[in-house]
């Protein structure tokens, strides 16, 4: 009979502070916001403590929660999907760019990080606006006589999402592309694929788990946004983060916030937990550290 | 230093979006901004607070823009240099937010005094606890305060009062006279905010719901301190949404709107359009038939030093620092003009009343308003995203 192994408490005595971190700083607060939803708002800023269910009653039953959801998740693998295209590009320039500097060009990657999330999104404002800049060189070279309405409509809002976000996935794909044997593509070519063929075939493939752990990060951060469409949209332009502000800021709602909060992180925890099951999370590990 | 670099961050962009700076050198300011805020930021912010440490220091929130700068050069630096005090000054999105920090943090730790608009946030702020107590012997200049503005917030808390009132103002509609005649403005009233002719060039107010309805009643043909039928209001309100380009949250946007003409018209306060009016943009203004006035106050929340802020109101309500944050951030103040001699800049503001009565403008009734807020502000929050 095979002895059982005895029982090692020194690992969870090195985790303990990570442990205790995680509970109190992300478990614990997660747990206030659900047993929060449960409450009654009985007037503005003012709630009383309940068990009850009528705040998920709103939320299940009332389709301006469900479109605000639609049109989040819309939203996201929008901007999910050009962010990918477009940050596949410099990954890949830089990933095999002979430039002896390369440190230089992922700084300028990071770089705008140094400047407020806000002021870069209000800087769309004087690029795209009617007295922007790009109005400004089209009235110059006399190619439109009025300013060509950009500003305060989803693409405005899109833009704005991917300029923010564009830097994770550029940095996720780059880090995929960068760990890749660099003597695999020029193999491909001598076994008679074209240029074309071998990055189809061989890069592509596996920088796949980059571009998943990017695409990952830019739908939940854009999912989660509620300032972009504030600055760059018009009225049709909202997240359900945007609900979360109302109820929670405007209308002094925070069993309702509460409940909605708990639900965008729900919905997003699915998309984690499916992104974790068929991709693994080692990536995103690599990406950001 | 008093300034966090996302208040200077805030300053460059109204500086920006008043057009007193292009946009090539806002670019380049932004870029040397980013690098100063990467490369030397945290040092400097930590010496800075090292170095606020020596006086008391006083917490200001308020509308940002033309009226924080106002504040700033008229009241707070010289107070500053007079008491050895600090006034740490900072822009809200609105009272609500305040209020939220306020109940999520259970301390007033950082916000002492607030730029507070109207009778019905004097009440919502004194309800939720956080009435002081201002001991009005301290503030000798309060006895220059027009009656007619004291005495509904006396009606809210007779043995005391919380706040100074400061400043009033009306809420009106804009137009460009660019593309909007005096005349076709002035005829169409309320209405001009529904002119499907401008669809696309409208904009409004998106963080008042009560700013929201006021107009919607009036649309309505309704008593705005009166109403009977808000599903009139609500759907005057959504034939508004269909026609707009945006909601404008800040008075900085709202005046970067009407300045780039990325809007014709909206409604709007009173004092930034007078400010884009000295700026020499062709902005026209009027207020409609029973068209929205307001007063603010500096309501000191309870726990605050209240020897320093009472000497900061009695500061603030001198008539020479008065008047002078009336001239730039044009509202006039709350000084009676028949104990006060006003100047003619300030005589000249939209909504000034020479009497000191202020008979001639409509307030919002707060018991009527503050009764339906709960629900009519949900709806204003659903209605303003398309439902």
């Amino acid at each position: 009979m095979a002895k059982a192994t005895a029982f090692d408490p020194r690992p969870w005595y090195l985790l303990s502070p990570a442990l205790l971190a995680i509970a109190f700083l992300v478990i614990a607060p997660i747990c206030f916001i659900l047993v929060y939803s449960f409450y009654i708002n009985v007037d503005l800023g003012v709630d009383e403590v309940a068990f009850q269910f009528g705040n998920w009653q709103d939320l299940l039953t009332d389709s301006y929660y469900h479109n605000a959801i639609w049109k989040t998740f819309r939203m996201a693998v929008i901007v999910t999907v050009l962010a990918a295209f477009l940050g596949y590009i410099p990954a890949y320039f830089i990933a095999h760019t002979n430039f002896r500097r390369k440190w230089l060009l992922l700084l300028l990657l990071i770089l705008p990080f140094w400047v407020s999330f806000i002021i870069r999104t209000m800087s769309w404002i004087h690029i795209m606006g009617n007295q922007g800049a790009i109005n400004g060189v089209l009235i110059w070279l006399g190619l439109t006589d009025e300013p060509i309405s950009m500003m305060y409509n989803e693409f405005a809002v899109i833009v704005g999402f991917i300029h923010v976000f564009l830097p994770y996935m550029i940095l996720n794909v780059y880090v995929s592309l960068e760990g890749i044997d660099r003597n695999l593509e020029p193999a491909a070519r001598t076994l008679g694929c074209t240029p074309w063929q071998a990055f189809r075939e061989v890069t592509l493939p596996l920088s796949l788990p980059g571009l998943a752990a990017g695409s990952l990060l830019v739908f939940v951060l854009t999912a989660g946004s509620y300032v972009t469409p504030i600055i760059l949209g018009g009225p049709n332009d909202f997240l359900f983060g945007n609900l979360i502000y109302d109820a929670v800021v405007s209308e002094l709602n925070w069993p309702m916030g509460a409940t909605l909060s708990f639900t965008l992180l729900f919905l997003l925890g699915i998309v984690v937990v499916i992104y974790s099951r068929f991709m693994g999370l080692n990536q995103l590990y690599k990406a950001l550290s | 230093m008093k300034q966090d670099s996302t208040k200077r961050y805030e300053k460059l962009r109204e500086v920006m979006g008043n057009g007193d700076i292009d946009r090539r050198s806002f670019m380049g300011l932004l870029g040397a901004a980013g690098l100063v805020a990467g490369v030397g930021g945290g040092i400097m912010t930590t010496l800075s607070r090292q170095a606020l440490a020596a006086g008391t220091e006083l917490h200001f929130e308020g509308w940002g823009g033309i009226v924080s700068e106002a504040l700033r050069k008229n009241a707070f630096d010289p107070y500053e240099a007079k008491t050895g005090n600090s006034v740490i000054d900072a822009t809200f999105g609105g009272e609500e937010e305040v209020l939220t920090k306020l109940k999520a943090a259970g301390s007033i730790d950082g916000h002492n005094i607030i730029h507070s608009s109207g009778i019905a946030w004097y009440k919502r702020w004194v309800d939720n606890g956080y009435a002081s107590e201002i001991n009005e012997k301290n503030i000798p200049n309060m006895a220059n305060v027009m009656e007619a503005v004291l005495k509904p917030f006396r009606a809210v808390t007779p043995d005391h009062l919380s706040a100074a009132p400061y400043d009033y103002g009306t809420t009106g509609i804009a137009y460009n006279t660019k593309y909007v005649s005096e005349a076709d403005a002035k005829a169409m009233g309320a209405n001009l905010l529904l002119n499907k002719e401008l669809k696309g060039k409208i904009g409004g107010w998106g963080g008042d719901w009560a700013n929201r309805a006021w107009y919607g009643a009036l649309q309505s043909g309704q008593d705005p301190n009166d109403i009977t039928d808000w599903d009139a209001v609500w759907d005057k309100v959504r034939e508004h949404r269909g026609l707009i380009l945006k909601y404008w949250s800040s008075g900085a946007e709202l005046m970067d709107l009407l300045a780039k003409e990325e809007i014709y018209v909206t409604e709007a306060w009173s004092g930034r359009v007078a400010a884009l009016q000295a700026q020499g943009h062709p902005i026209g203004y009027f207020d409609p038939k029973n068209g929205l006035a307001w007063m603010e106050t500096m309501f000191v929340l309870k726990g605050s030093p209240m020897a320093e802020a009472e000497e900061l109101l009695n500061f603030m309500l001198a008539p020479e620092t008065s008047i002078a944050v009336a001239e730039g951030q044009k509202y006039p103040p709350a000084l009676d003009p028949s104990k006060v001699e006003m100047t003619d800049m300030v005589k000249g503001l939209p909504a000034f009343d020479p009497t000191g009565k202020l008979d001639g403008l409509v307030f919002r009734d707060p018991v009527k308003w503050n009764e339906v807020e709960k629900d009519q502000k949900k709806m204003w929050n659903r209605v303003k995203k398309g439902a």
